[in-house]
């Protein structure tokens, strides 16, 4: 098989993808574009002010937060891409024998040795 | 050209045919949510519109439609329009890849039609993972861009889960992918067929119910619904990250919540439960002799253990409170994480030993 034979086989498979992502697309931008132009629109300052337990709102919504958030999209980013990597391993896992399965013991020790050190360091706590 | 012409036509009629049922199953959904913790609260549940209120859905639907659509002073207008949308379409679009009866093709002027799977692509799983991630995109642009503090807590909350369970998602998937040895969802479910017990839940020689229990509690969790809603804990946070929204807008969250609901519920039929397989060997049409009609049985089948599924989240949602925000985090890293692992390095010997002794 040639390249493009090969390209022209992979576009094939991925076509009716790419059209649901196009359809879904145009579905809600759509619902969104004719809902515009039936509904009523009269707005005034106190239905636009953001809801505050009926209070006036007061300083600025977008406030700092806490630093924990990021420590854990940090965690997730790590953690997530040694996933990643056991996806292709587990796909082939009957093919490539006792070499295969060693190596991932160790692959999955050193994930165990990371993770140990997050939760020692506390990173897993919330508070 | 016309063979072109063919396979968009084909394909087109696929996707409006999938996208048509999730959004009636979505619509069923939210009449049976409602009457099932009726029936569970000794209620009736809705009644006035219809017959047992069975109109309930789409009355629901029309008002939200014709209603006004309030964008909050402050807000980003760009992306408190794009949120919705955003959030909408990787709940959709992850159903391309689901294969919702068996894999029997016919032909049509020339072309091979498989009529119950729109796309056989051999990184299904992978696929909806990846997408699956891009609904918390939506989420935490939807929750800054209302200018709320409401909707940015909810926003950041409900970010940090999701990631947080996205993980023991893709480490529950492992087991089954050892057994599988494919990442494509359509020869999962084909190494599923004859019985229940060739089900990843209860196949030899590593029965994944481990992994499915964990794979069900962080769908839950992923999916933000009781007992880990709590991005969206009425009482703490009004409505979370769509407080601000409102309209047409506020549904396609709406929509997008129970589209995942479904969408994690046939990944899981189709992972654990054997996908369209029936229970027994061959099918029961089969056997009186109706082979062409074996189709009915089976997607009849797949949607048996999708509603099943879909039935837990609302039996869930009537018996458990809600967990508290560190009791969340310290449950999904510290009790979920370690069980997945240990799920997959057994479930690699037991497959490592099996095939040594064959």
């Amino acid at each position: 098989m040639t390249g493009t034979e090969a390209l022209l086989e992979y576009l094939t498979k991925f076509f009716p993808i790419f059209l649901f992502i196009f359809v879904a697309l145009a579905f809600g931008v759509a619902t969104l574009l004719v809902s515009h132009f039936v509904q009523p629109r009269y707005p005034e300052p106190e239905k636009l002010s953001t809801y505050e337990c009926g209070a006036e709102p007061f300083s600025d919504a977008r406030m700092p937060f806490p630093v924990r958030y990021y420590i854990f999209a940090m965690l997730f980013v790590i953690f997530d891409i040694e996933v990643i990597f056991l996806y292709p391993w587990a796909v082939v896992f009957t093919k490539i024998g006792v070499i295969g399965l060693i190596e991932m013991m160790i692959f999955i020790g050193l994930f165990i040795v990371a993770y140990v050190y997050a939760w020692r360091k506390g990173a897993l706590e919330w508070d | 050209m016309t063979e072109f012409g063919l396979r968009l036509a084909i394909s087109l009629t696929q996707i409006a045919a999938v996208m048509g049922i999730v959004v009636i199953t979505v619509l069923l959904l939210t009449l049976a949510e409602r009457k099932v913790l009726g029936w569970m609260q000794d209620r009736m549940g809705p009644m006035e519109v219809g017959p047992y209120g069975i109109l309930q859905p789409f009355a629901d639907a029309i008002k939200l439609f014709f209603k006004e659509d309030i964008i909050p002073a402050g807000a980003n207008k760009f992306l408190f329009t794009m949120a919705p949308i955003l959030c909408l379409v990787p709940a959709f679009i992850g159903f391309a890849v689901i294969p919702w009866g068996p894999n029997q093709t016919f032909e049509v002027g020339g072309v091979t039609v498989r009529p119950f799977i729109i796309s056989d692509i051999n990184i299904g799983i992978l696929y909806i993972l990846a997408f699956a991630s891009l609904g918390a995109y939506g989420i935490i642009l939807g929750g800054w861009a209302s200018n709320s503090k409401y909707s940015l807590l909810g926003g950041l909350r409900s970010a940090a889960q999701i990631i947080s369970y996205e993980l023991n998602v893709g480490l529950s998937i492992v087991g089954v992918l050892i057994l599988g040895g494919s990442l494509s969802l359509v020869s999962i479910t084909d190494a599923q067929a004859g019985g229940f017990w060739h089900w990843y839940l209860f196949a030899l020689p590593a029965p994944q119910i481990f992994a499915f229990v964990i794979y069900v509690i962080s769908a839950v969790a992923e999916t933000n619904r009781v007992p880990f809603d709590l991005p969206e804990a009425e009482s703490e946070l009004v409505a979370g990250f769509f407080t601000e929204y409102s309209g047409l807008r506020f549904a396609f969250f709406f929509l997008a919540e129970y589209a995942n609901m479904v969408l994690v519920s046939c990944v899981a039929a189709a992972l654990f439960l054997g996908g369209w397989n029936a229970p027994y060997p061959g099918t029961i049409m089969g056997f009186i002799g109706l082979p062409s009609l074996a189709w009915v049985e089976n997607t009849m089948w797949f949607a048996v253990k999708t509603y099943s599924l879909l039935f837990l989240f609302f039996w869930l949602r009537a018996t458990l409170p809600r967990l508290r925000y560190d009791q969340l985090m310290r449950f999904g890293w510290k009790v979920l994480l370690p069980i997945a692992l240990g799920n997959i390095v057994v479930t690699a010997i037991a497959v490592f030993i099996y095939q040594q002794m064959k």
